[in-house]
C-alpha cells in the first residue's frame, strides 16, 4: 500500500491568525527559538510559535485548546530560565518576551526519543497488520526520530480488546494514555464516557469499572476514534463482510452515500481539503460492483418533507414543542441517556439512511421485482453512531433490517484501495435513477444547520406557498456552537435554534429544562455536523494534528457549493420524492410513511450496564424494565 | 465573605444517629434487602450533608466505605447519579486512592507499614510470613473473609518499626514471628465467638 | 466567649498561664503535681492512652484528684521510648511506662515523692533524672516543636497562654498586609516541604493577584516514608497551624483555608477538628475576626492514600475531590489554584514556623541557620539508630551530631553505611558526607534533597541495590500515570534493578540505568517523577561497588538480596537429625542418618525455614561468593559464571 500523498488543504488561517480572535489586536511577542527571532502572540505556547516559524515539534499527547495537558513529553524543548537550561513540554508552555527556546539540541532530541521508546515498549506493535499502519501518530513519531531499537524492555499490557458493540473497538493494548479520547468526550461532547482509571503503570483510560463501550451512557459519535493518535480506538470495520455481500451472486447489494462523503473521502486520496468528488465516488462504487449506486441525499429530502410536516402539526398544536431534529443518532442516543424527559419532543422521524434502507426494501423492491431478502443495503456514512443506529431493533420490520451494513468514510477508502482503483483517474458518473436524484437541500444536511434551513425552507412554502429569501437563515450556518434566529412562519414568529457538539446540546437542553421557550432546534452529535463525523478521515502522518476539527470548515464550504450549484435546491421540489408519494407513501406522515420511516425512542439511564433497579430513588440503571435489548447481540448477520 | 466549608463537629454528629439499626428493632433477623434499603439512606443522609461544599467526592466516597465496607459499582454509579458526577469520574477517583476498595475485606484488614523504617526493619518478611500462612497475595482477602493483607504507606510511628495495623490498631516491633502470634490472637477471638452461637 | 482583642486573650493566658509557668520549671503556687502523657501517634501505638486511664482510675481511687491532674500532650520526639510521661515540679522524664507501672508511680513518686528510678531513661548506662540530662535532647532547637509535649492540644486556653493568637490579633488589629510579608520576607524563611521555595515571595505573589475569592492551602499530605514531623505538629499543636493560616488569609486577601491531612492520622485529623471548633467557639475564626471586616475559616480535606498529592497541583486535585494529578506550570497555584482561583499552599512545618516569626521578631529567627537557609529543620530519625525520634536542629547542624549524638549511633555495634534523607526523592548519603552542615543547597549538592524532613539511618546490613530498587517500587507504585517517563520509564528502572538483585544483570544494565534515570529525570512533568530517579542516581554514585558486586559477582555483600544468598550446612555442626529436610517445602535438603544433610542451591528457595528448625544452628546464609568456594564438596552452586550468567 503506499502512504497517501498529501498536498496541503487552502489555508485554513492565515500565519500570525492562528487563534480564533480576528477581530482584536493581538499582541505581538519576540522570542529566540534555536538562534532565530521569530515573533508570536501572547498566549500562545511554544509549539504553536515554532510552527508558525516553520518548525515542527513532535507531539502526541496535544490537541490544541482540548487536550493540553503536556504529559506524552514527546514535545519536549529546552528553554532558557535563569541562565539555565531546562527541558519543558513545548505544548503547555507559554511564551514570553525574549525566551529562548531550543527544539533540536542534543538533549532534547535524545530524552524526545527515550519518550518514545518508552511508548514502545509498552505498546502492542503489530503495526503490520494494524488498522492504522501507516497512518498512526506514533509509527509517525518514532520514523521521524529514527528509532531503531528499544532499548527498555519489560513487561507488557496484555487487556482484553473491547469489541462487544457494533461501533467501537477499544483496544487497551495500543494505548499510549495521552487521554485525547478523555479530552473531547468530556470538554467537547461532554459525555464523559472515559476516565482514567487505575494509577501509575496500571493506569487505563477507560470507561467506568472498564465496561465495553455498549454498556455505558456512549453516545457511539466516534469522536474518540477521529481523536486517537493510534489504534486503541477504531471503528468496528466491517469491509469483510461487504465483499462477501458483493462476491455473492444472490445478493443486490444497493449502496447509498451520505451527502459528505463527497466533500471529504478525496482527502484519503491526497486531495485538498473540501474538494468535491461525487462523480467519481459514484464511479468507484461502480467499480467495486455494487449494483446501484444511490444518494442518501435523495431520502434526506424525503426527512425535509416529513420533519417540515411534523414541525408544521405540532406548531397546530399536535404534540410537543420545541421539536428537536432526530437525524443525528448520536445525538438521539445522547438524548435518550441524559434527558429521557425530552424524548417525546424528537421527531419521530428516522435518520436519512434508515429511512432509505427501509424504502429500498419496500418500494425499490417492489418495483424492481426483487425479493426484498436478497436486497443488501450497505450506507457509506461519515459516523460510527449510525453503525449503532443500523443495530437498533427498531430499525428494520423483524423480518429485514432497513441497513445491512454501515462503512464509514474511512472503510470504503480502505475498499477502494484493496480493489486497486486508482481514484485520481476515474471519470465522474452519476447516481442511478430514481433514489439518486436530490436536491441542494438534502445535501447540507451534512453540515451543521442544514437540517433546520432545508426543513424550513419547506415548511415556508408549505404555509406560504412562496419560497423563502434563501439570505433569511444565513445566521443558521457558520461554525458558532449554538446559534438561535426568529424566524416568521405560518404568520407568527417562531424561535429556531442549531446546536451541534453534544457539549452544546448539552447547553440547549439545560435551557429548555430552564423553561425557555423554542419552537424548533437542530442538534447534531458532532461538532460541524456530519463533516466532523467520527467517520470521517483521519490523518496520522499529517504534522498539523488537529484532527479533522479545523478542516470542517472547508469540507462544510464544499457542501454549500454543492447546494449552490443545483437548480434543485428545495426538498419538496424534488421530482423523485413527489413520485415517491404519488406511487407509494400517499402523503407525509401517511400510515405507510409512519410505519416505514418513522421509529420511537427508549430511555437509557446514565449507567445501562449496572442494575440499579433495586436502589431506592436511584435513576442511573434501567429506567424500565421492558426496555429493548442494549445494542449488544443484534449484530448484523453474523 | 467566609464560605460554610467546615460543618461543626456537633452538627455534624446530630444529623447522624449514634447508632444506626439496621433493618429496623423489632426483626431478630433484619433482611438483606432492609438492610441495603437503610444503607443506602445512611448515605444519603451523608450526600446531603457534603453535597453543599465544592469538591466534597472523597469524603463522601469515604464515608460510603464506611457503610458499605467496600465500594461496589452500584455504590459508586448511586454517588455519581445523586451528586451529577458522571460515574467516570466517579470510578477514576476511587480507583486512583489505595484507601479505597472495590473489593469486600475480610473482618480484619492486616495493614503492614512499607515505609522505609520499617522496610529496613524487616517489613518486607513480615509480609511474606503473612502472605505465605494465610496463602493470599497482597491485596487480597483469605477465603473465609477473615483476613486481607495489605500493604500501607508509612503511617509515621517509625519508632516501632515494623508495624502491624489491624483494623486500626497498631501493633509495633511486629516482626514476622511476633506478626504471626497477633493473627493467632485474632483467630482465637473468632474462634472462642463462633462457639458462643 | 468571643475574643474581640489583646485584653481578652490576655485574660484566658493569665488563666492557663500558672500550668505553663510550672512545666516550665518555675514555681506556680498552685501546690499540684502535673503529669503530661505523651499522647503523639507512637505512645498511643504502644498503649499510653491505657497508662493514662489506668492513672486517672488510681488516682480516683485514692482521692488524688485535687492535687494531681493529668494532661495529654503532643509528641515529645523520643518515640523509640515511649510510652513517655513527663512529671512536674521537677521535670521527671520517664519512658516506657506500662499501664502495669501505674501503681508504682502513684504511689512512689506521688505519694512518697521518690523518683521511680526503674523507669527513668538510661544515658550510656546514667540514668537520666532529667529532661536536660538526655543526650537526644541536648543538641536540640525547638522553633517548631516549641509547644509539642509542653501543652495540652486539645486546649485552646494552654496555646493562648503560650502567647498564641497574640500576633494574630495584633496584626489584625494593628498591621498592614504589606508590612507582615516584608517581615516573612525577611525572616529568610524557605518552604519546608522540600523544594525551599522562599515563603515571602510565595504570599507576595498570591497577594498580588487582583482575583477573589482567594485560597489558603494548607499541606498536610505528609507521604515520604519514615517521615513524621508534620504528623506531630498537626497532633501536638495544632492552633499554631490555624493561626499560621489566619495571618496568610489576611495578607493575601483570602476568606477560606482549607487542610489536607492524610485519613492515615486519624489522632491529628481529630486534634484538628477540636481545635478548628474551639477556635471558632472563641470568635479565632468566623466571621469578623476581632470585631473587624476581616473573616477567615478553615476546612478540612482528608487524603485518600497517594503520595503524589504531596506535590501542589496534585494536592489541588484532591482538595477539589478529583484524581490526584499533577499539571504542568506555569501557571502556579498562587496564579491559578483551587477552583481556578489564587491559592497560597504551604507546608505545614512552614506555617508552623509562622508564628513565632512574627512573635519573636524576623531578627531573632534570622539569628538561626546558615547564610542561605535560615531557622530551623524538624527531622524524623529513623532506621537503624539507636534513637529512632522526632529532633529539631538548626540549620546547619551536622549530620554526624544528629546521627551519633541527637539519634545515639547504630544499634549493636554495627557500622554506618549511609543516611537517606528526603524519602524518595532524595538520595542516600555515605560516611565521608557525615561532617556537612545540612541546609537545603549542601543537600542537593551531594545529590540529595531536603525534603520534608526524613531522616533514614542505614547500617551494613543494609544493601544499597536493594534500598533503590525498595524507593523505585514505591514511586513506582505511587506514579499518576500521566506522563510517560514516570509511568512507563520509572516501570523499567524497576524491572533492571529487580534485574540486578535477582542476579541477572548485565554490566551494560548500569549503563542503561544510569540513562534511563537521567532522562526521567529531566522529562517528566511533575517534582515525583523528576525525583524518582534520586535513590539510583545516589547510590550508584556512592555504593557502585555493591552494583558490580551483583552483576558481575551474583553477590550481595551486605546479605539482603535473597536470590543472591545461599544456605549452607555446616558439616561439622550437623547432627543429621533430618529436621531441616522436613521442613523444607522445595524438597533441596537431602541426606541420610548418621552423613551430614546438604542444600541444593538450585532447588533452594530461600525461604529461611530450614535455619529456624535447626536445633544445632547449623544452616547459615551467605553471599554467593562463600558458596562458590565449597564447590569442591560436591553441592552444586550454579553460581555466576559466564556459562551460567549466559543461560540465565
Amino acid at each position: 500500500m503506499q502512504r497517501p500523498e498529501y498536498t496541503p488543504g487552502p489555508v485554513v488561517r492565515k500565519k500570525g491568525q492562528l487563534y480564533d480572535h480576528p477581530e482584536k489586536d493581538i499582541e505581538k511577542i519576540r522570542l529566540t527559538i534555536d538562534g532565530r527571532e521569530v515573533e508570536a502572540e501572547k498566549g500562545m505556547n511554544i509549539l504553536e510559535a515554532a510552527r508558525l516559524a516553520g518548525i515542527e515539534i513532535p507531539s502526541l499527547c496535544y490537541l490544541r485548546h482540548i487536550n493540553e495537558i503536556g504529559s506524552c513529553r514527546v514535545c519536549l524543548v529546552e528553554v532558557e530560565i535563569k541562565g539555565a537550561k531546562t527541558l519543558q513540554a513545548s505544548c503547555v508552555y507559554p511564551v514570553t518576551e525574549g525566551l529562548v527556546v531550543h527544539t533540536s539540541s542534543p538533549r532534547v532530541r535524545r530524552v524526545r526519543k527515550t519518550m518514545v521508546e518508552l511508548l514502545l515498549s509498552d505498546h502492542y506493535r503489530e503495526c503490520t497488520t494494524c488498522i492504522r499502519n501507516l497512518n498512526c501518530e506514533l509509527q509517525n513519531v518514532a520514523d521521524n526520530l529514527g528509532i531503531r531499537n528499544i532499548k527498555y524492555t519489560g513487561e507488557m499490557k496484555s487487556l482484553q480488546v473491547q469489541n462487544e458493540n457494533s461501533f467501537i473497538i477499544r483496544d487497551y493494548n495500543k494505548c499510549i494514555k495521552c487521554r485525547r479520547c478523555e479530552a473531547i468526550c468530556s470538554k467537547v461532547q461532554e459525555v464523559n464516557v472515559y476516565s482514567a482509571l487505575n494509577r501509575g503503570y496500571d493506569t487505563v483510560i477507560a470507561p467506568a469499572f472498564m465496561q465495553d463501550l455498549s454498556a455505558v451512557a456512549c453516545i457511539t459519535c466516534g469522536q474518540c476514534v477521529i481523536a486517537c493518535p493510534t489504534a486503541s480506538l477504531t471503528e468496528k470495520e466491517c469491509v469483510e463482510s461487504v465483499w462477501e455481500a458483493l462476491e455473492d451472486p444472490d445478493k443486490f447489494v444497493v449502496v447509498q452515500t451520505a451527502p459528505s462523503i463527497q466533500v471529504t473521502l478525496g482527502e484519503v486520496f491526497g486531495y485538498e481539503v473540501g474538494t468535491v468528488v461525487t462523480g467519481k465516488l459514484v464511479t468507484a462504487l461502480r467499480r467495486l460492483a455494487f449494483d446501484r449506486v444511490f444518494a442518501t441525499d435523495f431520502t434526506a429530502d424525503l426527512t425535509i418533507m416529513e420533519e417540515a410536516h411534523e414541525l408544521l402539526e405540532r406548531l397546530d398544536g399536535h404534540g410537543k414543542l420545541p421539536l428537536l431534529s432526530s437525524c443525528s443518532p448520536g445525538w438521539v442516543k445522547f438524548a435518550e441517556h441524559f434527558y429521557p424527559e425530552f424524548l417525546e419532543n424528537l421527531s419521530t422521524c428516522k435518520s436519512p439512511h434508515e429511512m432509505f434502507g427501509a424504502l429500498t426494501k419496500t418500494y425499490f423492491a417492489e418495483k424492481e421485482g426483487l425479493d426484498p431478502k436478497k436486497i443488501v443495503v450497505v450506507a457509506i456514512m461519515p459516523c460510527t453512531a449510525k453503525k449503532f443506529e443500523a443495530s437498533r431493533p427498531e430499525m428494520g420490520t423483524g423480518e429485514f433490517k432497513d441497513v445491512d451494513w454501515v462503512l464509514t468514510t474511512r472503510e470504503l477508502a480502505r475498499m477502494i484501495r484493496q480493489a486497486g482503483i486508482n481514484f485520481h483517474d476515474l471519470l465522474d458518473e452519476e447516481y442511478d435513477i430514481p433514489m439518486g436524484i436530490a436536491s441542494g437541500a438534502g445535501a447540507i444536511f451534512g453540515s451543521t444547520g442544514g437540517v433546520i434551513e432545508a426543513a424550513v425552507r419547506t415548511a415556508y412554502y408549505l404555509t406560504s406557498g412562496q419560497e423563502m429569501d434563501l439570505l433569511d437563515y444565513e445566521e443558521l450556518r457558520g461554525f458558532s456552537g449554538l446559534k438561535e434566529v426568529w424566524i416568521e412562519l405560518k404568520g407568527r414568529k417562531i424561535k429556531v435554534a442549531v446546536a451541534h457538539g453534544t457539549g452544546n446540546a448539552r447547553v440547549m437542553m439545560e435551557r429548555l429544562k430552564a423553561g425557555e421557550q423554542f419552537d424548533y432546534v437542530e442538534i447534531m452529535a458532532c461538532p460541524g455536523g456530519c463533516v466532523g463525523g467520527g467517520g470521517q478521515p483521519i490523518f496520522g502522518t499529517r504534522e498539523h494534528k488537529e484532527i479533522s476539527l479545523d478542516y470542517r470548515h472547508n469540507r462544510a464550504d464544499a457542501l454549500d457549493r454543492i447546494d449552490f450549484s443545483k437548480e434543485l435546491r428545495r426538498a419538496h421540489e424534488n421530482p423523485a420524492v413527489k413520485k415517491i408519494y404519488e406511487e407509494f407513501l400517499g402523503h407525509p406522515l401517511s400510515d405507510m410513511s409512519k410505519k416505514l420511516l418513522h421509529t420511537y425512542y427508549t430511555p437509557r439511564g446514565k449507567a445501562p450496564g449496572l442494575n440499579l433497579g433495586g436502589i431506592k430513588g436511584s435513576h442511573a440503571g434501567h429506567v424500565k424494565e421492558n426496555m429493548p435489548p442494549h445494542d449488544t447481540q443484534y449484530m448484523p448477520q453474523e | 465573605m467566609v464560605q460554610e466549608t467546615y460543618l461543626n463537629k456537633k452538627a455534624r454528629e446530630s444529623e447522624i444517629p449514634e447508632s444506626f439499626v439496621y433493618g429496623g428493632i423489632p426483626e431478630e433477623k433484619p433482611d438483606e434487602k432492609k438492610i441495603q434499603e437503610n444503607k443506602f439512606s445512611e448515605l444519603d443522609r451523608y450526600i446531603n450533608l457534603y453535597k453543599k461544599e465544592p469538591g466534597q467526592l472523597i469524603i463522601i466516597l469515604q464515608k460510603a466505605q464506611d457503610i458499605f465496607g467496600h465500594l461496589p459499582e452500584e455504590v459508586q454509579a448511586y454517588i455519581a447519579e445523586k451528586t451529577g458526577t458522571p460515574v467516570s469520574e466517579v470510578n477514576g477517583v476511587v480507583t486512583f486512592y489505595s484507601l479505597f476498595s472495590t473489593e469486600p475485606r475480610g473482618k480484619y484488614t492486616l495493614d503492614i507499614c512499607m515505609g522505609t523504617a520499617c522496610y529496613i526493619k524487616g517489613a518486607q518478611e513480615l509480609m511474606d510470613t503473612l502472605k505465605d500462612n494465610l496463602q493470599v497475595d497482597a491485596g487480597e482477602t483469605t477465603r473465609n473473609r477473615l483476613f486481607t493483607v495489605k500493604s500501607t504507606r508509612c503511617i509515621g510511628a517509625c519508632g516501632l518499626a515494623p508495624i502491624l495495623v489491624v483494623n486500626g490498631e497498631v501493633h509495633g516491633n511486629a516482626s514476622s514471628g511476633e506478626g504471626m502470634k497477633i493473627i493467632q490472637k485474632y483467630r482465637k477471638g473468632e474462634d472462642s465467638e463462633s462457639k458462643k452461637h | 466567649m468571643k475574643v474581640k482583642n489583646t485584653e481578652d486573650l490576655r485574660e484566658i493566658k493569665d488563666e492557663f498561664f500558672p500550668l505553663i509557668k510550672q512545666r516550665m520549671g518555675y514555681s506556680n503556687g498552685l501546690g499540684i503535681t502535673q503529669v503530661l502523657v505523651c499522647s503523639g501517634t507512637a505512645c498511643s501505638s504502644a498503649e499510653s492512652q491505657d497508662f493514662r486511664l489506668e492513672l486517672e482510675r488510681e488516682l480516683d481511687r485514692r482521692n488524688l484528684r485535687d492535687n494531681v491532674r493529668v494532661f495529654k500532650t503532643g509528641c515529645f520526639g523520643f518515640c523509640q521510648h515511649g510510652p513517655i510521661i513527663m512529671v512536674h515540679p521537677g521535670e521527671v522524664f520517664y519512658s516506657k511506662v506500662r499501664p502495669e507501672d501505674v501503681k508504682e508511680f502513684v504511689e512512689t513518686h506521688l505519694i512518697s515523692g521518690r523518683v521511680v528510678e526503674r523507669l527513668l531513661y538510661q544515658n550510656n548506662g546514667q540514668k537520666a533524672n532529667n529532661i536536660e540530662d538526655i543526650n537526644f535532647f541536648k543538641a536540640q532547637k525547638r522553633i517548631v516543636l516549641r509547644n509539642c509535649g509542653v501543652i495540652d492540644p486539645e486546649e485552646i486556653g494552654e496555646y493562648i497562654a503560650r502567647d498564641g493568637y497574640f500576633a494574630l490579633a495584633d496584626i489584625i488589629l494593628n498591621k498592614k498586609p504589606a508590612e507582615i510579608i516584608d517581615r516573612i520576607n525577611k525572616s529568610g524563611l524557605r518552604g519546608r516541604g522540600g523544594a525551599g521555595f522562599p515563603t515571602g515571595l510565595k504570599w507576595e505573589l498570591a497577594a498580588g493577584q487582583n482575583v477573589s475569592p482567594k485560597y489558603v492551602l494548607c499541606n498536610g499530605d505528609e507521604g515520604d516514608p519514615g517521615a513524621f514531623m508534620d504528623r506531630s505538629i498537626l497532633e501536638g499543636d495544632p492552633h499554631s497551624i490555624l493561626e499560621a493560616m489566619t495571618v496568610a488569609g489576611y495578607c493575601i486577601g483570602a476568606a477560606q483555608g482549607y487542610i489536607y491531612v492524610r485519613a492515615e492520622y486519624p489522632i491529628a485529623v481529630e486534634r484538628l477538628e477540636t481545635a478548628i471548633d474551639q477556635a471558632r467557639e472563641y470568635g479565632l475564626l468566623g466571621k469578623n475576626l476581632f470585631g473587624t471586616s476581616f473573616d477567615f475559616d478553615i476546612g478540612l480535606r482528608l487524603g485518600a492514600g497517594a503520595f503524589v498529592c504531596g506535590e501542589e497541583t496534585a494536592l489541588l486535585h484532591s482538595v477539589m475531590g478529583q484524581r490526584g494529578e499533577p499539571r504542568p506550570r506555569p501557571p502556579y497555584p498562587a496564579q491559578e489554584g483551587l477552583w481556578g482561583k489564587p491559592t497560597l499552599i504551604s507546608n505545614v512545618e512552614t506555617y508552623a514556623n509562622i508564628p513565632v516569626i512574627l512573635r519573636e521578631g524576623w531578627e531573632w529567627y534570622k539569628g538561626h541557620g546558615t547564610s542561605s537557609s535560615k531557622g530551623s529543620k524538624v527531622f524524623s530519625l529513623a532506621g537503624k539508630i539507636n534513637n529512632t525520634g522526632l529532633i529539631e536542629v538548626p540549620m546547619g547542624t551536622s549530620l554526624r551530631t544528629i546521627v551519633f549524638d541527637i539519634g545515639g549511633g547504630i544499634p549493636g555495634g554495627k557500622k554506618f553505611k549511609a543516611v537517606q534523607t528526603g524519602g524518595p526523592s532524595g538520595g542516600c548519603i555515605p560516611e565521608k558526607y557525615l561532617e556537612l552542615p545540612i541546609d537545603y543547597e549542601s543537600l542537593k549538592e551531594i545529590g540529595s534533597m531536603m525534603g520534608s524532613g526524613g531522616m533514614i539511618v542505614m547500617d551494613e546490613e543494609n544493601c544499597m541495590v536493594d534500598i533503590a530498587r525498595f524507593y523505585v517500587e514505591f514511586t513506582q507504585d505511587e506514579s499518576c500515570g500521566r506522563c510517560t517517563p514516570c509511568r512507563v520509564g520509572t516501570k523499567r528502572l524497576l524491572e533492571i534493578l529487580k534485574r540486578i538483585t535477582e542476579g541477572k544483570g548485565e554490566m551494560e544494565d548500569l549503563e542503561l540505568l544510569e540513562k534511563l534515570a537521567f532522562d526521567i529525570r529531566d522529562a517528566s512533568l511533575c517534582g515525583l517523577g523528576q525525583t524518582a530517579p534520586n535513590p539510583v542516581i545516589s547510590t550508584m554514585r556512592y555504593f557502585k561497588e555493591e552494583y558490580i558486586a551483583h552483576i558481575r559477582d551474583k553477590t550481595c555483600p551486605a546479605g539482603v538480596c535473597k536470590a543472591l544468598l545461599d544456605f549452607t550446612i555446616d558439616e561439622a555442626k550437623c547432627a543429621a537429625c533430618g529436621l531441616c529436610a522436613k521442613v523444607c517445602a522445595a524438597g533441596a535438603i537431602t541426606g541420610a542418618g548418621g552423613q551430614p544433610y546438604r542444600i541444593d542451591p538450585d532447588k533452594c528457595l530461600k525461604c529461611a525455614a530450614c535455619v529456624a528448625k535447626c536445633p544445632k544452628k547449623a544452616i547459615t546464609k551467605g553471599v554467593r561468593k562463600e558458596a562458590v568456594n565449597i564447590a569442591e564438596t560436591g553441592i552444586h552452586t550454579g553460581t555466576g559464571s559466564q556459562e551460567e550468567r549466559a543461560a540465565l
